[in-house]
């Protein structure tokens, strides 16, 4: 009988090396430890065997039983492990084939510009004013000091609406975001007129200037305004405040210088260079070698604005600056023609 | 203004580079564009130049002054002359073709030698023959069979001028063999001068600049004349009508003068500056006109006379009658407007007043006495006049931004002594100076404590009063205060306040901008507040991008004509009232737009054949006159276009089908979503612009939010493009906007299992889906918590004009798991009103 049970034994793994399968795995379970595997008969026929011979043989039919397991797990294993490294080598992709497309949409450049400008003034404490494009002249001009036929006004050539308005205060396209600053200030000071409050904005938005489209200038742009009024704004802060903008929007080394300048709302004036970001100011084509870049014109404001805003010069002070953002852009992104932004060719507008 | 350097040096002496005084005064606000040499030695071309530098340098050993000492016939050239010439060391034999010199040809040595600007063999100038400024190197060479190997030069081989009609004769002071860069090296400034700093539109006023900016003193310019006739008196009067317009007039006379052509020195400067010389007379009053900035007029005084039947005349000022006519010495018949002020005389007008002299009293070649003008005008009245004329000269630009009457009469007197040294003749002694209107120079304190609120910086009075005391202010220190008197040459000094401000920029000018420090600000922070119209707008933005739209963004001017270009031709439409300009510039932008849709419409038209597949959107506003009310309203439209395959083909399979309607419903929708805005209602609708069938009215509760839908096939024609279906939509986003609730809620996520039923219902084909899906809503209640339709179908065997539709119906409690009766409950009564209210059959 023993040597029956090695037998069984034997063969059974003998069948389980040439087991290539699942399928054959299965097949081999059923015949070496299914209900009606030599194995189990040997346990079924156990009660017919002798007493003494019950034990021994019982004993080595459960080894050879949990021997059978042992086998056909690790053989079950082994398959897994085969089929695993097969489906792996199998499954290889060409890794270098283009990924799905997915449609996307991207912010226009002026709109993505807009934003970080006045994201980082909205860090200092500036907060969005916004104002009319269709002004009128006492607003655009008047109230800023440029009174009429005023040589400034040859800066700024307008864009009139045609109808009947009064001669010495017509309608037009506004020429600067400007406007909003006395618009701002009569606002703020009509909170409390005796005792106005300071003043932190800035005025985003699309003016308007009557000249040939080239790549140069356009009629219509983007423009920035800064305004700070209060009873401690001085030129130094201006200076500070437009240096730590600088260095933000065109990198943390960006020197940038101030020179004196002239617009009939600010006073002092001045224009603001940054030393030019592409050649680090060693001269280069996008500064016409001057090392210098002109960005932005700014200024104390001037007392007549403060006045017409409503607030009293001789306590108040403030600051105001603009910039072009579509000439901001320009120069970060070298764009050499600004009738780029309002063409609107997808090729240009994709890469932003 | 062009400034040369020279000119600039009769009044300050400069010790610093030229390139160094170009950033001095750049900084200071008065812009240095350009840097022309004209002789003097270039930087070396290869440093970083922060102005631009252009102009040529003469070698001081290669180009000098020369003497010619004899002019003889070429041998073999009646168009040539050979020239004895002294360089200074030995004789040269110099070939030219100048004919300045031909009248000296053959009549044997000179009298009196001719001094030139001689170049030598190997020295580098501009070819007079080409046009533009082309650098050649004289080499030798055989003209007609003499040799030639050196030059005497014309002003454009030198760089001076486009002159080249002959050489140039220098005035006697030239030595030969002096280097020509040390005879008149120049280098010429051009400066943007901008209308605060009028006064230095003329070199005394950048001298002064100069001398504050630098510390060398000014040199003031002499206004002494030498008076050999006699006393003025008698012979001319003046009346002037309007002081406020016209607040002084001062003239004096010389007589016995001679017409000719200034000296050397004189034309170049003038040259350089960027005028041209006439003779000595005009000359004399356009070089006072840019050293000191005072216009001045030249009149024939014997033609006054003579007009006035040999009576003194009496010089009138007054403003014009309308459509008054004066031919002005461009020989142009000019009509001007009743508030242009004329210079009369009993007989009529004379002259424009500052502007342009009248052709009849003008100088010629025999003139022999000058009445001469220096008058104070309005400026503004002066722009309105240039404005009106469509004119423009040196004197209309300087008149035109504010010249002081003190200069009147600084500049007749230097001017009278100028045409005497270069004319001849005899000045009468004194001038006739009509006086009406003095001028107000303003005085302003400004106190220590004025400078550091406004600059920042804490400067001492004696500081304070030491920069503006270089600007010739006339200071007074009284503790902490300043007291500044304006000097008469400007008039950009306001009083008061107004006037402190002046003055701070003086002094942050001065003191330099560079040397003030930078601060953080320290004052109070303003209320602080939201802008939800801009905070909102954007995030539109953002969600609209995230949905796969590109941005665009056009112009706001456009034309009636292109506006109705978002419609098929010939739709019967009402005219719109636009916004129009008075003063266009282009005639495809003649108003101000009222549809966001047509702009975008372009930019598919422009990308249409680059690319297969546009998905844009612009946001902006349209304007609207509104009735009674001054300034338009500008609401902003929100504008989508689809077109194009839904996906690219790309390796893999992908939805190439054409963008629908329902895309951009979909598109819509979550917008909408996104925004914490409910599902809008979707209405059919008619609208000229869409596809009758295919164009839909969404609207939020009662309010109508716009419309879209696939463009009339019409308008498709009339435009170009694309193939496949366009897509609009034109949204009222400040409807939108509004709409928005302030916030919003959310629920947590459910303990217990939803449960899921699919339904499919046969219905009428006419039936709107919508009206299904709202009353499995209604019906279902609560428990109902999504409704989606998911399959549409039609068959003739679910009968005719019928339509199958399937949805997805998800039941789910919030605090219970529902058991099968339950949901079967819920959705019997789905079906039953299904049946009921809209005639459906389930589909089983």
């Amino acid at each position: 009988m023993l040597s029956q049970l090695e037998q069984i034994e034997k063969k059974a793994l003998a069948d389980l090396e040439s087991v290539k399968n699942e399928g054959s795995l299965a097949e081999w379970h059923v015949a070496h430890l299914g209900r009606n595997a030599p194995i189990m008969q040997v346990f079924d026929k156990l009660g017919q065997l002798a007493k003494d011979e019950r034990p021994v043989i019982g004993r080595r039919a459960n080894e050879i039983k949990r021997t059978l397991e042992a086998a056909e797990a690790e053989r079950s294993g082994q398959l897994r492990q085969a089929a695993l490294s097969q489906a792996l080598q199998s499954e290889r992709l060409d890794v270098t084939m283009p990924g799905r497309q997915v449609p996307h949409g991207r912010l226009h450049p002026s709109t993505r510009t807009l934003r970080r400008i006045i994201h980082i003034f909205a860090e200092m404490g500036f907060q969005v004013y916004r104002s009319h494009d269709v002004e009128t002249d006492e607003y655009n001009f008047q109230l800023l000091n440029f009174p009429p036929f005023h040589p400034a006004r040859e800066m700024q050539d307008s864009f009139y609406m045609a109808g009947d308005y009064p001669k010495n205060n017509p309608l037009l396209l506004r020429t600067h975001t400007s406007p909003g600053q006395i618009r701002s200030m009569r606002e703020y000071a009509s909170m409390d007129p005796k005792n106005p409050p300071p003043i932190r904005i800035v005025l985003p938005g699309m003016c308007y200037r009557y000249e040939q489209i080239s790549a140069r200038s356009e009629i219509q742009f983007n423009q920035v305004e800064g305004l700070a009024v209060g009873e401690h704004i001085t030129f130094s802060d201006l200076k500070g405040t437009l240096t730590d903008f600088a260095r933000r929007m065109f990198g943390a080394q960006v020197r940038s210088r101030f020179r004196a300048a002239h617009f009939p709302f600010t006073e002092p004036s001045a224009e603001m260079d940054i030393e030019c970001f592409v050649c680090g100011g060693m001269g280069c084509p996008v500064c016409k070698r001057t090392g210098w870049l002109e960005i932005l014109g700014c200024g104390m404001v001037h007392p007549v604005v403060l006045q017409n805003g409503g607030y009293d010069p001789r306590r108040f002070s403030g600051y105001a600056f603009g910039m072009g953002s579509e000439r901001v852009a320009m120069l970060i992104h070298r764009i050499d023609d600004i009738r780029n932004f309002w063409m609107n060719d997808l090729r240009f507008l994709e890469q932003f | 203004m062009k400034v040369p350097l020279s000119w600039l040096k009769d009044f300050v002496d400069i010790t610093i580079p030229v390139e160094e005084l170009a950033h001095r005064l750049t900084m200071a606000g008065l812009e240095v564009e350009e840097i022309t040499y004209v002789g003097l030695p270039m930087p070396k071309s290869d440093q970083r130049q922060e102005t631009k530098i252009s102009g040529i340098e003469w070698e001081p050993e290669k180009i000098v002054v020369g003497a010619v000492l004899e002019v003889m016939p070429h041998p073999n050239a009646d168009r040539l002359v050979l020239c004895r010439l002294d360089d200074g060391k030995e004789e040269q034999i110099v070939l030219t073709g100048a004919p300045n010199l031909y009248p000296y040809k053959g009549i044997g040595p000179l009298p009196k030698p001719i001094m030139v600007a001689y170049a030598k063999e190997g020295a580098q100038i501009y070819d007079g023959h080409q046009p533009g400024q082309v650098l050649v190197t004289l080499k030798r060479a055989k003209i007609r069979g003499i040799d030639s190997y050196s030059m005497a030069c014309s002003e454009k081989e030198l760089g001076i001028s486009d002159e080249h009609s002959g050489i140039i004769f220098l005035d006697d002071d030239a030595k030969a063999g002096t280097p020509l860069v040390e005879y008149m090296g120049d280098a010429v400034l051009d400066i943007a001068i901008t209308p605060n700093i009028a006064r230095d539109a003329n070199i005394l006023g950048v001298a002064r600049e100069v001398s504050a900016l630098t510390g060398a003193s000014l040199r003031q310019p002499s206004f002494d004349m030498v008076t050999e006739g006699i006393p003025i008196e008698g012979s001319v009067s003046i009346e002037i009508r309007e002081p406020v317009l016209n607040p002084r007039f001062v003239l004096g006379l010389i007589e016995g003068i001679e017409i000719k052509p200034s000296p050397y020195k004189i034309q170049r400067r003038l040259r350089l500056a960027g005028m041209r010389p006439i003779n000595n007379i005009v000359d004399a009053t356009n070089y006072v006109m840019l050293e000191i900035g005072q216009p001045l007029h030249a009149f024939d005084y014997d033609s006054l006379v003579k007009r006035v039947g040999g009576r003194s005349p009496t010089i009138i000022t007054r403003r014009a009658k309308q459509n008054e006519k004066l031919t002005t010495l461009d020989n142009v018949e000019r009509t001007l407007d009743d508030f242009s002020v004329m210079v009369c005389d009993t007989k009529g007008v004379v002259s424009i007043a500052g502007v342009m002299g009248g052709a009849e009293t003008e100088i010629n070649e025999a003139t022999k006495s000058i009445l001469l003008e220096g008058a104070a005008w309005n400026y503004i009245n002066i722009r309105r006049t240039l404005t009106a004329q469509k004119f423009s000269s040196e004197a209309g630009y300087r008149f035109s931004r504010g010249v002081h009457p003190a200069m009147a009469e600084r500049g007749v007197r230097r001017c009278l002594e100028f045409m005497r040294q270069w004319a001849g003749g005899k000045i009468r002694k004194g001038l006739v100076d009509n006086y009406p209107l003095p001028a107000h120079d303003p005085v302003v304190e400004i106190t220590t404590h004025d400078v550091e609120r406004w600059l920042g910086i804490r400067l001492s009075s004696p500081e304070i009063a030491e920069i503006l005391s270089r600007l010739e202010f006339s200071v007074e220190i009284n503790g902490d205060t300043i007291k500044a008197a304006t000097p008469d040459h400007r008039m950009d000094i306001g009083e008061g306040v107004v006037g402190m401000a002046d003055l701070m920029e003086e002094i942050a000018r001065i003191y330099g901008y560079e040397r003030i420090p930078e601060t953080r600000m320290s004052d109070t922070l303003p209320p602080q507040r939201n802008n939800p119209y801009h905070d909102l707008e954007e995030s539109a933005r953002d969600d609209l991008v995230k949905l796969g739209l590109q941005e665009v963004v056009t112009y706001r001017m456009t034309s009636p004509e292109r506006e109705v270009r978002c419609f098929p031709a010939g739709t019967p439409l009402e005219p719109r009232i636009y916004l129009k300009l008075a003063n266009p510039i282009i005639s495809e932008r003649v108003v101000m737009r009222q549809s966001v849709l047509s702009g975008v419409l372009e930019a598919v038209e422009r990308n249409a054949r680059l690319q297969p597949r546009l998905a844009l959107f612009e946001i902006g506003p349209v304007f609207l006159p509104v009735e009674g009310q001054l300034l338009p309203d500008e609401p902003r439209q929100l504008v989508i276009v689809l077109s194009g395959p839904r996906a690219l083909p790309g390796w893999q399979p992908a939805d190439t089908a054409p963008m629908d309607f329902f895309d951009m419903k979909g598109i819509i929708g979550e917008f909408l979503m996104g925004l914490h805005l409910p599902a809008p209602r979707c209405e059919t609708a008619e609208h000229p612009t869409y596809h009758p069938g295919k164009c839909a009215r969404l609207w939020l509760d009662d309010q109508e939010i716009g419309v879209f839908g696939e463009l009339h096939p019409l308008l498709k024609e009339r435009l170009e493009l694309p193939e496949t279906p366009v897509i609009a939509a034109e949204l009222n986003l400040e409807a939108i906007l509004a709409a928005i609730p302030q916030g919003y809620v959310v629920e947590g996520t459910p303990a217990f299992p939803p449960v899921l039923e699919d339904l499919a219902v046969v219905v009428d084909e006419s039936l709107p889906a919508e009206r299904v899906e709202m009353l499995i809503r209604e019906s279902g209640g609560k428990i109902v918590i999504d409704v989606r339709l998911f399959d549409v179908y039609r068959d003739d065997k679910l009968g005719t004009n019928k339509k199958s539709l399937a949805y997805s119906i998800t039941y789910q409690a919030q605090d219970r798991t529902l058991t099968d009766d339950e949901v079967a409950k819920i959705r019997k009564r789905i079906i039953h009103k299904l049946e009921e209210d809209l005639g459906a059959k389930l589909r089983s």
